[in-house]
């Protein structure tokens, strides 16, 4: 069951009913369907988005501050008692900035070239976006499944460069120069042994389509057959994303802010969501090509039943909803592991990024790959 | 098409970091002509924070320019006030009670520990890592506890006098002094499992910021950068002044003249600074705490020259009188500046990110430069 078949059953239930009530008959034509049923689900992907980023900049704030002996934000929202309010407090912190980011005089400095520095906070929220499409949150809960699920992955998330590098050459600011430029080399050379460390659970599934891989983890996740690929993706992903220790674009102690120096309001705020937007989707990909996405352990998932019986109360599609918890469960654990990495680890720098990139990952990965092909050629 | 590419221009990016930059600390500018991320050149400019405190010395009494001198290095505001009643001591020939001497070691100390954390704090930021800070900052704030209960202020103390000191310690002193002795003993060894053996954070400084032994020497670089690129030289054993003659205590020498040999050597400075506190509580001295001098105290005609080990190089300050109640003129020489003018020569050539991380290890403070 899918978005589609239940939006058909909603038209199919409210022509029905308009028929019955008002003697009104008409027959909706699917083309009309699929098209309100993309847009709903548009809609319902940039709410999802707009929630889990305020969800992980909270998140951020308060684990940064458990790091740093601090408190983090605490008293914008409800007034929890106690210790209470050190944990759960200040929830509300982060929609106010965006209401203050959006309530921001919007500048442009003389020297910029307005087009392209307009055009690419849109450019870097369209890359983040767009890759929600693919991403199965739970068994049939995928916007749309494509069978070459990974490639498009890859593909939309390389617009990123563009964006960045668009952003610091048309800011006219010295620094935003160096930024985008230092951006698109990291982006450009950390997307090869990315794409090594994908490659080896599309092998082992035998499909591109996301869906797929994670039925595939059905008798164990590949995390343990491929531990090697999943480090180089991971560490690939972390520098494909601009985060510490690799957030060389943005590194403040040089750069002042990078890219994103002259870019003030709801502008910058763009900037900032797909920031976060992609740490999240990095490590959704991560939990679905490694972790078994939805899927519990072999043995534990075997026991999973479709509805749940629980005294006279029967709740439907039972898997599907523990999938999505496991899904969520799985992903954040990965994304804590991100931001632990960013408040403990210092900066590295520009030439050992480089290093990193080509002399280790991309061997590693590359090896990784072909004894993958010869276990594949053996077997 | 391959006729326009021949006549593209190329030229050097020229960067001006500062004086307002999230990495010069302080209003330091520094001009960067960069070729892609490769230093051609820097040149510092300096003169932003510039007080002419030299020039107001000349129009106030000894004891009027105490409170200055703490403008001359916020990060460390005793031992720039050591330096300069050392030196009307010196000049006038006062003796310093026993007491005041001791107190005046423990102060200075526990702000070489405070200055030091600063810089530990301040170099990691430069580095990128952001969590240390808050935990430097935080043992920094008991040193800070213990200044206020000594003389009531917390960054600019102005506690030290000609002839001694302004304030006896307050009872409650000594039991938090020695408190914040355990403490920090815990910690240090924290801040080395935090961060010395961090893989990114060796690659960072080993072996990177090269400072060789004859050119610090030709550019007369003090402090721990200087004992960092293999000289022994500690004026508080070398030159004794003070009570330092009667405390045992390490001077840390590294040959290696790198990020990493600067680092480690302000992290035993730390130690042994712990040591020479620890040793001057356990045998402080009863007794005066400040001579009996004149208010208005006179000063002999004559010139002389008094320098201190302050925590970043030395600080000496050279007095003349021609009689009377105010210096003829007073000159204050400090570490930071020597340690700027070498800066350019060494990075010449590398990173830009390597720029950042000499500028973080090298403990620069901009008041001190421009007085």
């Amino acid at each position: 069951m899918n978005y589609e078949t239940c939006l058909n059953k909603f038209y199919g239930w409210m022509g029905n009913w308009l028929n019955v009530n008002f003697g009104w008959s008409f027959k909706v034509p699917p083309m009309v369907t699929h098209i309100i049923s993309m847009l709903l689900i548009m809609i319902g992907m940039l709410a999802f988005l707009a929630v889990t980023v305020i969800i992980l900049i909270w998140l951020e704030r308060k684990i940064s501050a458990r790091i740093q002996n601090r408190v983090g934000p605490m008293m914008a929202g409800f007034k929890f008692m106690g210790r209470l309010s050190m944990w759960a407090g200040g929830w509300a912190q982060v929609p106010l900035d965006a209401l203050k980011l959006l309530l921001k005089e919007d500048i442009v400095n003389n020297k910029a070239d307005r087009v392209g520095f307009f055009l690419a906070p849109f450019i870097c929220m369209m890359s983040a976006f767009m890759a929600y499409m693919v991403i199965p949150f739970s068994r049939g809960l995928v916007a749309q499944d494509l069978n070459i699920g990974v490639l498009y992955l890859v593909a939309v998330s390389s617009y990123m460069v563009i964006a960045i590098l668009l952003a610091g050459w048309s800011s006219g600011n010295k620094y935003s120069l160096i930024g985008g430029l230092r951006s698109a080399s990291q982006i450009i050379s950390y997307e090869v042994p990315m794409l090594f460390g994908i490659i080896t659970p599309v092998m082992l599934a035998g499909s591109m389509s996301l869906v797929d891989i994670v039925e595939a983890q059905k008798q164990g996740w590949f995390i343990i057959p491929q531990i090697v690929a999943f480090l180089v993706f991971f560490i690939a992903a972390t520098a494909e994303i601009n985060r510490t220790p690799f957030d060389l674009p943005e590194a403040e102690s040089e750069l002042v802010a990078g890219f994103a120096t002259e870019y003030s309001g709801m502008r910058f705020a763009m900037f900032f969501l797909a920031e976060f937007s992609n740490m999240f989707i990095i490590s959704a990909v991560a939990a679905t090509l490694f972790l078994g996405g939805w899927l519990l352990p072999a043995g534990v998932q075997a026991q999973v039943p479709t509805a749940l019986q629980l005294g006279g109360l029967t709740i439907p599609h039972f898997d599907i909803l523990l999938g999505a918890v496991v899904f969520f469960f799985k992903t954040y654990i990965l994304v804590a592991l991100l931001m632990w990495f960013r408040w403990t680890y210092p900066r590295v720098r520009v030439d050992q990024l480089m290093g990193l990139g080509w002399k280790v990952l991309l061997p590693v990965g590359f090896i990784n790959m072909l004894l993958t092909g010869f276990w594949f050629l053996k077997r | 098409m391959e006729k326009n590419l021949e006549q593209l221009e190329k030229h050097e990016l020229i960067v001006n970091m500062g004086p307002q930059h999230p990495s010069t600390h302080g209003v330091l500018r520094l001009v960067v002509t960069l070729d892609g991320e490769r230093v051609l050149n820097c040149r510092p400019v300096v003169g932003y924070l510039h007080r002419a405190l030299e020039k107001i010395a000349e129009n106030r009494t000894y004891h009027q320019f105490i409170p200055l001198t703490d403008r001359v290095d916020y990060c460390a505001s005793m031992n720039a006030n050591w330096a300069w009643v050392g030196a009307v001591e010196k000049l006038a020939d006062i003796q310093v009670p026993p007491r005041a001497e001791y107190l005046r070691v423990i102060v200075g100390e526990l702000n070489r520990i405070a200055s030091h954390l600063v810089w530990w704090a301040t170099f990691l930021l430069d580095l990128g890592a952001v969590t240390p800070f808050n935990y430097a900052f935080r043992d920094r704030e008991m040193i800070l506890d213990l200044f206020e209960m000594v003389c009531g202020a917390r960054l600019l103390y102005s506690y030290m006098r000609v002839g001694g000191v302004s304030r006896d310690l307050p009872d409650e002193f000594i039991p938090a002094a020695r408190n914040f002795i355990k403490h920090f003993r815990k910690m240090l060894p924290e801040y080395h499992a935090l961060v010395s053996g961090n893989v990114i954070f060796q690659e960072r400084v080993v072996n990177k910021g090269f400072l060789p032994e004859q050119l610090a020497l030709d550019y007369g670089v003090t402090g721990p950068n200087l004992r960092a690129s293999g000289v022994d030289w500690d004026l508080r054993r070398d030159e004794p002044y003070s009570a330092y003659p009667q405390f045992e205590f390490k001077v840390p020498v590294s040959e290696k003249g790198d990020c990493m040999a600067r680092y480690d050597v302000r992290m035993i400075e730390m130690e042994e600074s712990l040591k020479i506190v620890e040793q001057a509580l356990n045998k402080l001295p009863g007794g005066k705490i400040i001579a009996d001098i004149p208010l208005k105290l006179e000063v002999p005609k004559g010139e002389t020259y008094f320098r201190s080990e302050a925590p970043r190089g030395e600080m000496g300050v050279y007095l003349v009188s021609e009689g009377g109640q105010k210096p003829y003129r007073a000159k204050i020489r400090t570490g930071s500046f020597s340690n700027l003018s070498v800066f350019p020569v060494m990075v010449k050539g590398l990173l830009l990110q390597d720029l950042v991380a000499i500028s973080g290890s090298m403990d620069f403070i901009l008041p001190e430069i421009d007085r």
